[in-house]
């Protein structure tokens, strides 16, 4: 979809924070020179594009106790939309995607203990592919933010 | 966090509504204060609990359609000062030590986004260059097969 630069400019903010303020559009609208209602049509029609997913809060799992790891797995071409399913399945999977190696398909699981973490690793074994897991042991960066030009 | 602040997470996790005042909205809901909801998000993304409130973007409709797991092989005493100088890369957004096992000897993962493959290549070849280490494998995604939020339950 086209994007203009007021689109642009409103995407660049609302990717780094929506104010929590009584009237967060109408704080937007300020630094942006538009009317509230402007910005909370412009917000409606970038969701109702798909450009925007959601405006709510991005939850670290770890600050509440939960654990996360990278899996790798690979399998057979003609399995894959069949085991993606599966995996996908699981409320706990938040990423998934397809890439070309050997290994590939990765996903992330997010859960709420290293129990549970166990749990879905194990059942997901049981599928038969060869399976690496990955967990993090340093962050050095995580920033999902891209500049719109 | 009380049950409230659990309460709050779970109630805008989805998104909140595009209305003049969302906060006062979700209040009502809750049965508390407009001022009580914005003061305990304020408290949730001071403590990191919230990383951040605000959008999530699908990149690949704004033209950032190509990414890469750029994997690199690091000597363990060399993965701090390596891992900083890839963080530094505005094109990478994630970057992670993870454990090196037998069947994988990759331990730096970034993720590297451009608007083509080629970009993405390019952009390992400065990392490597920057960083010394060659070793490395460039994983692009074909296919998005799941991408959700973060959701408590």
């Amino acid at each position: 979809m086209r994007l203009d630069t007021l689109d642009k400019s409103l995407l660049n903010i609302l990717q780094d924070e929506l104010p929590l303020v009584s009237q967060p559009f109408e704080e937007l609208g300020k630094r942006l020179g538009i009317s509230e209602e402007d910005v909370i049509s412009r917000v409606k029609r970038l969701l109702e594009e798909g450009v925007i997913r959601r405006i709510g809060p991005i939850i670290d799992i770890k600050k509440l106790g939960g654990v996360s790891t990278l899996v790798a797995m690979s399998v057979p071409s003609e399995r894959i939309n069949g085991t993606a399913a599966i995996i996908n399945e699981y409320p706990e999977v938040t990423h998934n995607y397809l890439r070309s190696h050997r290994y590939n398909v990765w996903f992330v699981i997010s859960a709420r203990s290293k129990e549970r973490l166990e749990e879905i690793l194990a059942e997901i074994k049981k599928l038969g592919y060869e399976t690496i897991d990955l967990p993090a042991t340093k962050m050095f960066k995580i920033r999902v933010k891209f500049d719109m030009k | 966090m009380d049950d409230m602040d659990v309460k709050l997470l779970k109630f805008t996790q989805d998104g909140i509504p595009l209305i003049p005042r969302p906060f006062a909205e979700i209040a009502k809901s809750l049965g508390i204060l407009e001022e009580e909801v914005t003061t305990r998000l304020k408290k949730l993304r001071d403590t990191g609990i919230i990383h951040r409130f605000g959008a999530s973007i699908a990149h690949r409709k704004v033209g950032i359609v190509a990414n890469a797991m750029c994997v690199w092989a690091v000597p363990s005493k060399r993965v701090d000062e390596v891992g900083r100088i890839i963080a530094s890369f505005d094109e990478v957004t994630h970057c992670y030590e993870r454990l090196r096992s037998g069947k994988w000897r990759y331990n730096v993962f970034a993720m590297v986004h451009g608007h083509d493959k080629e970009e993405c290549k390019v952009i390992a070849e400065r990392i490597a260059e920057a960083t010394g280490i060659y070793d490395y494998e460039m994983l692009f995604s074909e296919r998005e097969l799941k991408k959700v939020g973060l959701r408590i339950e």
